[in-house]
Order: structure tokens, then sequence, then C-alpha cells
């Protein structure tokens, strides 16, 4: 689609654009910014005058559910619920079932997300076979099949020596390894952090340990065997701190964090509300301002939203007995938006950590608006103000704790590969 | 965001009785003196009031249970209510009903409270949060978040001997971690307004940041022991124990274990209380469970005035009021 994007305020983390400018976008490349290509002809013109224009997000975590938990959501659903919310780039991890551990898997995902053309949705393939921790995956196939990392998904490799050779052969295929940093004797079955709220409540907790025990483990490994690592949504402040002393020392390792641990803290679990059972837990306040900080000084590269849709079912019970995950997609944006509005970092910040920097980190063609550059747009406005709502949520999966939160800033068109995919209607002024 | 306290009703009384936690003063003190009208009953021939006449209690056990299972009965039977006693095999929930299908086909049979034991931590908030409107609901024991009634008829008790709150030094010896009556048992405490109360264990027994409800911790039994006016020893629950957290029974006797020769260091009147089922020679010595100083048979007589209380309260049916 031929398309002319006026008057919207362009935001490019890549090269720290940040003006009112005319894109142009052509067979699903962005052709000019600024001044108009001689003889172009649009087939739609958009006003985008108010809206900030970006790069469509890049979600370094997204359980998609297909293949395997259909009955809690398909590739179809999240993809339409990430085109909602502005997200162009899914990483989908391993743990699908069956699990991404052979070529054939990666490419039906691959297929399937072609076939429903919302988004981009790029897989991580499996470190050890059937996720098992005992056999290592064929990392060369999954490359080929177009993997963009490998990682275990969220189940720990408690063998140090399996752990190694991991990441050792990893290595060998260039490969960034996505670690998940649990202690899985540590964390003993825990449902939440332990602390005050684990004691008063009585639910059994996840000590802070059980982060920083594995984050301590996998970089001594990382200096040994010079594998890329990536920390997928470190929890605690003290495993922050032991990453960024890590690259202080230059090893290559990089780190995010989930949207959700920004803002939400053990309190929010009040009486057992099952829908802030996540994994790791939400954890102190002090913690939350850590990982905020962490952020702000880069240590943390990204935000992602660690989608996890569940059916209904899935959170009605006793909260230890409830599943885990927050159906997240929906939220990330305008999350990542209030830590504008609470001083955390600058726009243009927050919009890099969402798109420039994960896409940077993965090496896919994504996160920027440079000319020549795949036209994947978010296009929001930055002073809507909006409540969030379970039952208006696309994703299939409505476990959001966010019900009821008031938000500054909402998509309102996303433009994947030159399509539009979503376009939300605009009620005239002085109507809802 | 703070939620309203589901336990209580818009005019504050109690709806449910879920946890200590969040309940006023004034409100445990109404339970008391209630318990307290309801012990006379108990203690005459004719041992039945007609408060809850007609209303359908079903006691749903999800976990074993022998005293509080009967105590509950006992006491719905003395206000007159019919008992339906259901034991759930916590694995037939695992063959697919769950615990809201268990919930909703019992409540088609139109009962008007349950009283609920339950393996889960936070299981009879959930049941209560999903209730139909007028059913009320009892913890009888969540895993190990709270086991109220447990408390309020250790709170009757220590009432009954020492009179009154205030001046008194409590001392909680033993498997803090894993004991929903401990948590309950320090909630009460502190909201009644004891002078201090002291859990005494390991470490490993001892949960993270437990000082945050208003406790001080000793590792060192003698000295947790020193002065204290009421001694509550807990049962070393085996069953919940995961993972390397003491080295023998013997040595948590030694160590632990409540006998004379460390009563000693406590006030001469010092009463000494179990919630039962006690560990002889594990937790307490046989002399001292048996002895003088011990009132762990009158908890368990009095458990069935205060639950009388509780279940009276809950629904709305109090002595000289309209039900």
């Amino acid at each position: 689609m031929r398309l002319w994007i006026r008057n919207g305020r362009l935001i490019d983390p890549a090269t720290k654009l940040d003006a009112v400018q005319d894109l142009w976008i052509a067979d699903g490349r962005i052709i000019a910014s600024g001044s108009a290509p001689a003889g172009f002809e649009a087939e739609r013109s958009i006003d985008a005058g108010g809206l900030v224009v970006c790069p469509g997000l890049v979600d370094l975590c997204a359980r998609l559910r297909e293949p395997g938990q259909e009955y809690k959501a398909t590739i179809a659903t999240e993809t339409a619920a990430a085109a909602a919310a502005g997200i162009t780039t899914l990483i989908c991890p391993p743990d699908t079932d069956p699990v991404i551990d052979t070529p054939a898997v990666a490419n039906l995902i691959q297929r399937r997300a072609q076939a429903a053309g919302k988004a981009r949705v790029l897989t991580v393939g499996a470190l050890t076979q059937g996720l098992e921790s005992t056999q290592l995956s064929e990392m060369g196939a999954l490359k080929e099949a177009g993997c963009v990392a490998m990682s275990n998904a969220g189940r720990p490799i408690a063998n140090t020596l399996v752990m190694r050779r991991a990441m050792e052969y990893a290595a060998t295929h260039a490969l960034t390894v996505f670690l998940h940093a649990e202690d899985p004797w540590l964390s003993n079955h825990g449902c939440m952090h332990e602390g005050q709220v684990s004691n008063r409540l009585g639910l059994a907790g996840i000590p802070e340990a059980t982060e920083t025990v594995a984050v301590a483990r996998d970089l001594a490994l990382v200096q040994q065997t010079g594998v890329r690592a990536h920390f997928c949504r470190l929890s605690t402040t003290q495993a922050v701190r032991m990453v960024a002393r890590a690259q202080y020392d230059g090893l290559p390792v990089t780190a995010d964090v989930s949207a959700h641990h920004l803002h939400l803290t053990e309190i929010d679990i009040g009486d057992f509300d099952s829908q802030c059972h996540v994994l790791p837990p939400l954890r102190t306040q002090r913690d939350r301002d850590g990982l905020r900080g962490g952020l702000a000084r880069g240590t943390l590269l990204a935000i992602c939203s660690d989608h996890q849709p569940h059916e209904a079912d899935a959170k009605l019970a006793p909260f230890a007995a409830t599943a885990a995950g927050i159906s997240a997609l929906e939220s990330l944006l305008p999350l990542s938006l209030r830590l504008v509005e609470d001083g955390v970092m600058s726009l243009m910040e927050v919009i890099s950590r969402l798109s420039y920097q994960p896409a940077r980190l993965l090496g896919v063609e994504a996160g920027t608006l440079g000319v020549g550059a795949v036209a994947d747009l978010c296009l929001f406005n930055p002073d809507e103000e909006w409540e969030f709502a379970a039952q208006h949520m696309h994703s299939r999966g409505h476990n959001t704790p966010f019900t009821g939160w008031q938000f500054k800033g909402r998509t309102v068109m996303t433009v994947f590969s030159g399509n539009i995919v979503f376009e939300r209607e605009i009620a005239p002024p002085g109507q809802f | 965001m703070m939620s309203r306290n589901i336990q209580l009703d818009e005019q504050g009384r109690l709806r449910h009785f879920l946890s200590i936690e969040g309940l006023k003063r004034s409100l445990l003190v109404d339970i008391l003196d209630l318990a307290e009208s309801f012990a006379g009953v108990t203690e005459q021939a004719v041992k039945k009031v007609p408060l809850l006449r007609g209303k359908t209690i079903v006691n749903l056990f999800f976990e074993a249970s022998t005293r509080t299972r009967v105590t509950f009965e006992l006491a719905a039977k003395r206000l007159s209510a019919d008992v339906l006693n259901i034991n759930i095999d916590a694995s037939s929930t695992v063959k697919g009903e769950t615990l809201l299908d268990t919930l909703q086909n019992l409540e088609a049979m139109h009962c008007d409270m349950f009283v609920v034991r339950h393996a889960d931590s936070g299981a009879a908030h959930f049941i209560a949060q999903h209730v139909l409107p007028h059913v009320h609901v009892i913890n009888a024991g969540d895993g190990r978040h709270a086991h109220p009634t447990q408390a309020m008829l250790d709170m009757f008790t220590i009432r009954r001997v020492k009179g009154v709150f205030a001046p008194l030094t409590v001392a909680i010896v033993g498997d803090i971690m894993h004991s929903r009556v401990a948590r309950s048992q320090i909630n009460a405490l502190t909201t009644l307004g004891v002078n201090e109360v002291r859990v005494i264990a390991p470490k490993t027994l001892i949960p993270k940041e437990v000082e945050t409800m208003g406790v001080h911790v000793y590792h060192d039994l003698r000295q947790g022991l020193r002065d204290a006016d009421v001694v509550i020893a807990l049962r070393l629950q085996y069953e919940r124990m995961q993972g390397a957290m003491l080295p023998s029974e013997h040595e948590y006797f030694q160590l632990y274990g409540l006998t004379e020769e460390k009563l000693a260091l406590a006030k001469p009147d010092a009463i000494i209380m179990h919630p039962g089922p006690i560990n002889r020679g594990v937790e307490i010595a046989s002399d001292v469970a048996d002895g003088p100083r011990s009132v762990i048979l009158q908890q368990v007589t009095h458990g069935i005035a205060v639950r009388m209380a509780v279940m009276a309260m809950a629904m709305g049916s109090m002595p000289g009021r309209d039900g």
C-alpha cells in the first residue's frame, strides 16, 4: 500500500529524530521522510496531526499459545491483539507444545503468522531437546530455520555442566542465549516473592536469591564460554546490580524487564489477587525502583510484555493453584508511557527500549523509521486519557491486573510491512 | 486501590470469618463475649439454643481433621442448625472438578454456610468471593494462611485465665513458618493489644520479615520464655516440611521442646497452650502437657463456644437481636 502519513510527530530512536514530518511508504518500506518523493501518489493519506509516529514495537517475549494450547489463544488472535497494541514484531519463546526444538515447529509458527498477516513472529529455539535440560537441541538447524536466539524458556537448566555445554554450543553458532534466571531448588514451588506479603498470606515464597544465585552462576559461565547472553525479565535490584557489574567488566550480557515489574509490587497481590500471580514474582517497592533505575541507566536494555494469555478458569482457584502470567500485549505501551510521566526516562528513550534496542539486540530489521527501512509503525495519541478494561482487550486472554487503571497515550493505528493492520475508530470530540 | 474487607458487610458486621487480619478489636471482643454466653449453654443439661434452626451448615473439609471438624459440628448442632459433613479427598479435585464446580454443586443444595478447610492458602477467601450473596463462609484453616477460630478459642482461653490482655507477654514456640495457627494468633494478640508477642524457633522455621507482624523474634528458647505469661507450643508439622529444615526431632526437643526445667524461666503462673494434636517428646514433654499449668484440654472445650459465637454472628443471629 502506498501511504502518506502527514503531520505526525516522528520519533526515531535510531537517529534520535523527534520532529513533525511527513512519511511516505511504498512496497512495504519507508521510501521518504520530510520531503515528498517525486511523483508519489498515495493510495491513502493519513492525517497524523497530534499523533506520535514511531517504529512498531518489538516485544522480546510473548506467548502466543500455538501450537499446543489453542484453548488459551492462537497466533491469529494474539497477533491481532499485538497489532491493536502497536506491536509489529513478537518474539515467541520455545515452550510451545511441541517445543521449538526442530525446524518443523519453527516453520509452522512462521507460516501461521504469515497467514494471519498482523505481525512478524520470530522464534527462539530450545536450548535443550524438549526443554528437558539433558540433550542439546540442533541449534545449527534451528538457526537455519530462522530462530533468533536460544533459550530454555521458563525451565531452568539446573545441571551446570549442561548449561556450560549449551552456552559453548550456542556460541559456536554465534547464537545469543536467552537466560531465565532461576535456581529451581531455591524457588521450591513458591508462588510469590518471599517477604512481608508472602508471610502475611501464608503463601510459599520465592526468595531474591532464587534469581541472584542463578545470575551469578550464569555470569560465571558466560565469562568462561564467551557466549552472548541476555537475561530475560529480571525482577530484583540485586540481579540488576550484578548484570551492571558484568557489563562494566566487559562481558557480552544484556537484560530486559517486563512492563508489569516496573509498576506492580508484592503489595498489589492484596488478598490473593491471582491476576498478580506472575513469574518471576512481583517483588518489593525497592526492587521496582531498582528495575526502573536499571532501565534508565541502560543495564536493562528493553521493556517486554511477557505476554501470557490464559482462559478465565486458569485464574479461578486459590492463588497458588492458578496459572502464572498476564495477558500483557495491550498494556505494554501504556505502562511504558507512564514511565515518562513518572520521570523515569524520556519519551525518546522509552520508545527506544520498546523498538530500536530490542531489534538491535536480535539483529533483526525493525525498530527504525529510516528511509529504506521496513514500514512497521505505531501511531499513538500521546494525550488521550483512557481507562484500561479487561473486557475490551483484543487478546483471547483477559487476564490482567490493570483493569481500572487510567492511562495516558493510546494506539491509534499500526502499520506492519506497509499495511494498515490496525486502525481505531475515533469518536468525534465530546463523544465516547 | 484498597478493596474493602470482604469479611464485613456494609454496616461493618461479620459476614464471613476468614482471617483475624483487618478485624477491629471491638469485633474480636464481641466474639469473645458472645462465646462466654454460649459457654454457659454448653455447660447446661440441655445444650441447645434455637438460634440457627432451619439453617443448613456444610462442613467442607478438603484436608483431614478430627478436632476442628467435630467441634464445628457440635457448635452447629447446639445452635440447632442442620449439619452436613463433606470430606473431599484432595485428589478428586485433581480429577477435573474444580473447587468452583464443587462449590456450585453444593450451593445448588441451598445451604447457608460453608465451614471450609483446604490445603491452599487463600482457599476460604476464594470461596467467599464466589458464593451467592446469602451464603456465609467460615475459614477452618487454609494452607499456611489462617485458622481464625483456633486463634479466637485461644484468646478465649487466655482471657478466661488471665482476665485481661494488656499486660501479657505471650511466647509462641515452634514451626511459625508453616503454621496458620501462629499467623492468626499473632494477628489476634496484636489486635487485642497484649504487651509483647514473641516467636521462638530456629531460623529455618521463622518466615522472612515476620517482625512486620509486630512480633519479637527469639532463636534461644530460654531467653524467649523469660517472664512469659502465656506459652504456646506449635505442632511440628512434618508433613509440611520440604527440604532440610531441622536435623532431627531429638535435637529439636533438646533445643525447643517445652520442659518443666525450661518453663521455670516463665512467670510462675504462666499457662501452657497447644492447638493440638500434640507430639509428646517432640515439641512438648508429657509432664508439661498433662501438668497443672497446661490448659490444652480447656482449649478444646472452648472451641465449641467460640465456634458457636462466630457462626451465630456471621449469620446475623445474635441472641436478643433481630435475625
